[in-house]
């Protein structure tokens, strides 16, 4: 099949028909998941209904927009910043398994943020830096321990499964040490969740992901070229020094961010990517797809942890940790027997 | 002999490991230059430094007069290509699009498919003769089909400077063949060809310009007819021989006396 040509002026792109193809439905998908979600709730609205409310009209202007709306857009936004943390890794280690949650960032993300609220007990702002410098710190060691003339991928991988076990463990153990408030607000935070959230929670990570967003924007051309190996990269004039340690930034940056927010929701960065490459037949693990699967997975998890129990609304990592889990163990048990 | 890349008293090494220590050579413009040796003595190590894979100690490689290490990584992949001994291509990638991989240094942010992209693709896949194959995932073809991807790759980066280690490893006899004479005709063309070589009679045959290596220092450069004698190649390869003509081409012919 020939791509689609897009050329004007200076200007000229390319991309694989059933890419773009793929990337509509999911855009699809999600806008319908999104609407599904505004009417969804205590009490049913209409879908008509709803996007009046959006629109400023009816009784339920303040439930939509105020209450489900936030909710549905964090799901969405997240969702596309977990696909996008889990795309950076998955191209950087050339391997399914290479996924922030997978090698410990989530975990070192959600310790910093523990860190920053049982000593400095701050705000969302502290909170997210606690977060990321916590996702940096563990991403860091994790790459001096894997160092050994050169990075492979899979023995980052394993350090970082390591990694995570050993965050998560102090990650208990904080909260164990911390005061009893302080630790009941942890432990529903620690399974990632979107229940309650509003506005104000919001505005300030949307703001650092559009920005991550934009910065991946810039740098996925070159990320896709350091995908054919160093040498190649390197020779077609990628320059890997500054380009990986940007990347990484980026990954973390989402990651943590979400973690800052939502707390830790696992399996969404580690499925999407693979999914989004599968669904669109792309080449490497394509940053578009992975953000749009992601997206959709994570408000369809939402939604389900929603439902399942309702009138009770289960946290959503609960959800994407029963299903994402069992996609884990299929992957690992594919990946070790081919290695 | 004119010279736009050239190497100037390197120190060359991998953290403690020196390879080489004072290495000085012009590529010749133009011409095709093979780089022979016994197994690890340095030759893919001087490619890789003449491509800034490998960054000197000590030296410095210059473009135009220019050191590498500070021309901006692009630009130096306007000017010169490389082939590595291995690569890997992405999963489920198809050979136009790995071929098109290699117009990275001639694509910026808002232009990553000019009408240039596409005849340079074109071109690249006919010359390396993977036309037939363009629709085909790279990890379906056999060794031999994939190289000559890979060379498509690197041709299509168009550069005038064109560094290969060791390109036809993998290849059987007649398509080593069809591809040093693809090389040799894009010397004709007025490009400028750099190969590590295995075979001694491959690169007395197709070379305009020898450079043996040994423990990491070139020991003869020039013409193989004026350079390749007998003890030479004992020196460079520790195995007695007799030098007789190609009688196909005349050049030298190495035939071992074990």
């Amino acid at each position: 099949m020939t791509p689609l040509v897009l050329r004007a002026g200076r200007f000229s792109a390319r991309a694989e028909r059933r890419t773009v193809v793929a990337s509509s439905a999911l855009v699809v998908v999600a806008l319908a998941l999104g609407l599904l979600g505004l009417c969804y709730g205590a009490a049913w609205a209409t879908p008509g209904e709803a996007l009046a409310a959006l629109a400023g009209q009816g009784d339920s202007v303040v439930v939509i927009r105020e209450w489900r709306l936030p909710r549905v857009a964090a799901a969405l936004v997240f969702g596309a910043a977990l696909g996008v943390a889990g795309a950076v890794f998955q191209n950087l280690t050339r391997n399914a398994l290479g996924s922030p949650d997978i090698i410990g960032l989530d975990a070192g993300a959600y310790t910093g943020a523990l860190l920053v609220t049982v000593l400095l007990s701050g705000g969302a702002a502290t909170l997210a830096a606690g977060s990321i410098a916590g996702g940096l710190l563990a991403a860091t060691a994790i790459y001096l321990l894997s160092w050994k003339s050169g990075v492979s991928g899979l023995r980052l991988i394993i350090i970082g499964i390591a990694m995570n076990a050993i965050l998560t463990a102090l990650n208990s153990w904080i909260v164990l040490r911390a005061e009893l408030e302080v630790a009941i607000a942890m432990t529903s935070w620690s399974a990632g969740s979107l229940n309650g959230v509003g506005w104000d929670d919001l505005t300030p990570g949307f703001t650092v992901l559009a920005l991550l967003f934009l910065a991946m924007a810039a740098l996925a051309h070159a990320m896709h070229q350091s995908v054919l190996g160093d040498e190649f990269a390197a020779s077609t004039g990628v320059d890997l020094n500054v380009l990986r340690p940007l990347v990484v930034l980026v990954g973390v940056g989402c990651t943590a961010t979400v973690t800052a927010v939502a707390g830790p929701i696992v399996f969404v960065a580690l499925a999407a990517p693979q999914i989004g490459r599968r669904l669109a037949g792309a080449a490497g693990v394509p940053f578009v797809p992975a953000a749009l699967t992601g997206a959709v997975l994570l408000l369809a998890a939402d939604l389900a942890a929603q439902m399942l129990l309702a009138p009770t609304s289960l946290p959503v990592g609960v959800m994407t940790t029963a299903v994402g889990g069992t996609y884990f163990i299929w992957l690992l048990f594919k990946e070790t027997k081919k290695s | 002999m004119k010279s736009r890349l050239s190497a100037r008293n390197l120190t060359l090494a991998y953290g403690d490991r020196v390879i080489s220590t004072a290495l000085t050579l012009d590529v010749p413009d133009g011409a095709f230059t093979a780089v022979v040796g016994a197994n690890a003595c340095g030759k893919s190590t001087l490619l890789r430094s003449l491509v800034r894979l490998l960054s000197p100690k000590e030296g410095a490689v210059t473009f135009d007069g220019q050191d590498i290490s500070r021309t901006r990584p692009k630009a130096l992949a306007r000017q010169v290509g490389f082939l590595p001994q291995s690569a890997d291509a992405p999963e489920n990638i198809s050979v136009r699009q790995l071929v098109a991989r290699g117009r990275y240094p001639h694509q910026s942010f808002l232009s990553t498919w000019s009408d240039e992209d596409e005849r340079a693709v074109t071109e690249a896949m006919a010359s390396a003769n993977v036309t037939d194959l363009a629709d085909r995932r790279v990890e379906d073809l056999s060794g031999g089909q994939r190289q000559r991807v890979w060379v498509a790759m690197v041709l299509a980066q168009e550069t005038p400077y064109l560094l290969l280690d060791e390109p036809t490893t993998y290849l059987d006899i007649a398509h080593q063949y069809q591809l040093l004479s693809l090389f040799a005709r894009l010397r004709d063309e007025g490009r400028t060809v750099i190969a590590v070589l295995h075979d001694i009679n491959q690169a007395c045959r197709y070379a305009d310009h020898l450079i043996a290596m040994k423990s990491g220092a070139v020991i003869a450069e020039g013409p193989p007819s004026d350079i390749v004698t007998a003890p030479l190649i004992e020196k460079v390869f520790d195995l007695p021989n007799l030098v007789v003509p190609d009688p196909v081409t005349g050049t030298p012919m190495i035939v071992p006396t074990l």
